[in-house]
């Protein structure tokens, strides 16, 4: 027999106490998995909604004169020429250490044109990158296939009586609207989108790029060391990185965060509490059982190492029913209070550990306390019979 | 040299405001190989004698000595050690672990003494079989006549072997019958050199003993002493 089989007899023993001992913990550790599994959800939620939604890094000449502003960024290339993009800094981009983390690379180049009278901003893009990236586009009539064929913001629709189908003529070119967009509420409303060869075609800019836009999975790399990455290979370029995009969820959930920390840091601070009490009065029950370990010769330390034990045991199954209580309530209450859609079931091992340690840890220490009062029982006091 | 020499035992104890003296004067040489028992009124001081000469109460003044060592001059820790390895308790009212079974009981000492599941098993076994518990050692004790708990008790005592046995109204909780076989156990034991020390309220017991002393107030009474 060792020591460790006189604690879990004894926990045998006290199965009543010993449940709602294992309670007050596991509410403690399931609180934490739950918050941290719902935050982690939350998380995955918004870098993916990042990654979806538009581009997150933008690619600009170097100039210091910005003459035109674009998705809230001001850059240069059109009033003053500094035409230092090419296309032959696209496949540069593709060529960076992480560039398995980029998802779309949309070049554009941007000029005025002149069209049923109107001075009209003209935007060159090549349509499949430019509809990975802006999903959230809806056109009336189709996408362009054709080199002459355009799309036409909605403002510029309405300004110029138009609609899919009809003929718009650029720098006395011909070009047919083979869609127009609706409103977005953004500068796409004003612009004409054409296929990006012919924009240098007829703005007399071969090869000349305005801006690139990239959007890259920044779930699993900090976006920061892709822009450190693009501004290595395009020294001439200014890179970047659009952080405002789901800003303010970002700054909701690091409240949420915030808040959770609090919360969990209270429930397991009473469930400690538990723990404490529960334990004291054990102590306090069991005075004649510690005066005959005394008695007979049990050290000190031997009390104390009971009392741990029976301490660490209840902590580790709170800790394990605990994450399991956590990672399943996440999953239930999860997409109730977050909105997002409950994941697959993903055991994480740092999670788990760290459930148990963090329960194995509170367990010990609420117990500290009372270990110490039983090791210091004197015998006789506890042996009454004596 | 005696197995234990008690030097001018003092013991008192604050009762509210008034000091209480439990023990006065004490000095007592108990040889290897004795069955002392100790008798007197309640209130005498015979459970204060036993738990001081067991390391558990220190004295207020004086001292005890056994094999040649100053047991309360030891640090706490020591004295724990001391009473694992010198001393068999058999308390009042068996004060067995009612979570544990028999030989679970049996085993308690020897949990801390770093032997193996099997050496601990086959030595409570030994025990077990000596005091007619074989085939009781895996009930728990709630399941055992008191005759039996006492037996438990004494087994646990027995199990590391000590030196000494002190047994405090062995036969407090046990009819007449049963209490004449744990008397009988005591003498074999004690006729084959173990020393104990017994505080009894029977005057029958004490004929099972090599000595009886006699406590009044908290000294001996050399007049009511027996050799």
């Amino acid at each position: 027999m060792k020591l460790k089989d006189i604690s879990i007899n004894n926990l045998r023993r006290r199965k009543g106490k010993v449940f709602f001992l294992i309670l007050g913990l596991t509410i403690g550790i399931t609180t934490v998995v739950t918050l941290i599994s719902i935050t982690r959800m939350m998380n995955e939620d918004i870098s993916k909604k990042l990654d979806e939604f538009g581009a997150n890094i933008l690619i600009i000449p170097r100039s210091d004169d910005l003459s035109l502003s674009y998705g809230g960024m001001s850059f240069g290339g059109v009033a003053i020429d500094t035409q230092t993009l090419k296309d032959s800094d696209i496949p540069k981009i593709r060529q960076i250490e992480v560039r398995e983390n980029i998802s779309t690379v949309s070049p554009k180049l941007i000029g005025v044109i002149g069209t049923e009278g109107k001075k009209v901003p003209l935007m060159g893009v090549h349509f499949d990158e430019e509809l990975k990236l802006k999903k959230w586009w809806k056109i009336h009539g189709n996408t362009p296939k054709a080199r002459e064929e355009v799309l036409v913001g909605n403002e510029v629709a309405i300004q110029l009586f138009k609609s899919a189908g009809d003929v718009l003529s650029i720098n006395g070119r011909p070009v047919r609207i083979a869609g127009v967009l609706d409103e977005t509420g953004s500068q796409d409303d004003f612009l004409i989108f054409g296929d990006l060869a012919f924009v240098q075609e007829v703005t007399k800019k071969p090869k000349a790029l305005s801006m690139i836009e990239v959007s890259a999975f920044c779930n699993t790399c900090p976006i920061e060391e892709i822009v450190r990455q693009i501004s290595k290979q395009l020294p001439h370029a200014k890179v970047t990185a659009i952080k405002q995009t789901l800003q303010t969820k970002m700054e909701a959930l690091d409240h949420f965060k915030k808040f959770s920390i609090g919360i969990s840091v209270i429930v397991l601070l009473i469930g400690s509490l538990i723990v404490f009490t529960n334990m004291m009065a054990s102590v306090n029950e069991r005075k004649r059982e510690i005066g005959i370990f005394r008695a007979i010769g049990f050290r000190k330390s031997h009390v104390v190492r009971i009392i741990f034990l029976e301490a660490l045991i209840v902590g580790l199954i709170a800790g394990v029913v605990g994450y399991l209580l956590g990672l399943g309530i996440s999953q239930i209450i999860g997409p109730i209070l977050t909105g997002v859609k409950g994941g697959k079931w993903v055991v994480d091992p740092l999670l788990i550990f760290g459930a148990i340690f963090l329960s194995g840890l509170l367990g010990i220490l609420s117990s500290a306390y009372p270990a110490l009062h039983a090791s210091k029982m004197d015998p006789t006091v506890a042996l009454r019979s004596l | 040299m005696s197995l234990i020499e008690i030097r001018e035992l003092r013991k008192s104890y604050e009762s509210g405001e008034e000091r209480v003296l439990a023990l006065a004067d004490v000095d007592l040489h108990i040889e290897q190989g004795e069955f002392v028992s100790v008798m007197g009124p309640s209130g005498s001081g015979k459970s204060t004698l036993l738990t001081i000469v067991g390391g558990l109460n220190h004295p207020s003044h004086g001292d005890v000595v056994v094999d040649d060592i100053s047991i309360y001059e030891l640090p706490l820790e020591k004295l724990a050690d001391f009473r694992r390895e010198y001393l068999g308790f058999i308390f009042q009212s068996f004060q067995l672990i009612s979570y544990l079974t028999v030989i679970e009981n049996v085993m308690l000492p020897l949990s801390i003494t770093g032997r193996s599941n099997h050496e601990q098993t086959k030595m409570a076994k030994e025990i077990l079989e000596r005091v007619g518990l074989r085939e009781k050692a895996r009930r728990l004790p709630d399941q055992l006549s008191g005759g039996e708990q006492e037996r438990v008790a004494i087994a646990r005592a027995l199990v590391n072997s000590p030196p000494i046995l002190l047994a405090d109204e062995p036969t407090g909780n046990l009819d007449s019958k049963t209490s004449r076989e744990v008397m009988e156990l005591f003498r074999t034991l004690n006729e084959e050199g173990q020393t104990i020390v017994m505080v009894t309220h029977n005057p029958e017991n004490m004929s099972f003993s090599t000595r009886g002393i006699f406590l009044r107030d908290g000294r001996l009474d050399e007049n009511g002493s027996r050799s």
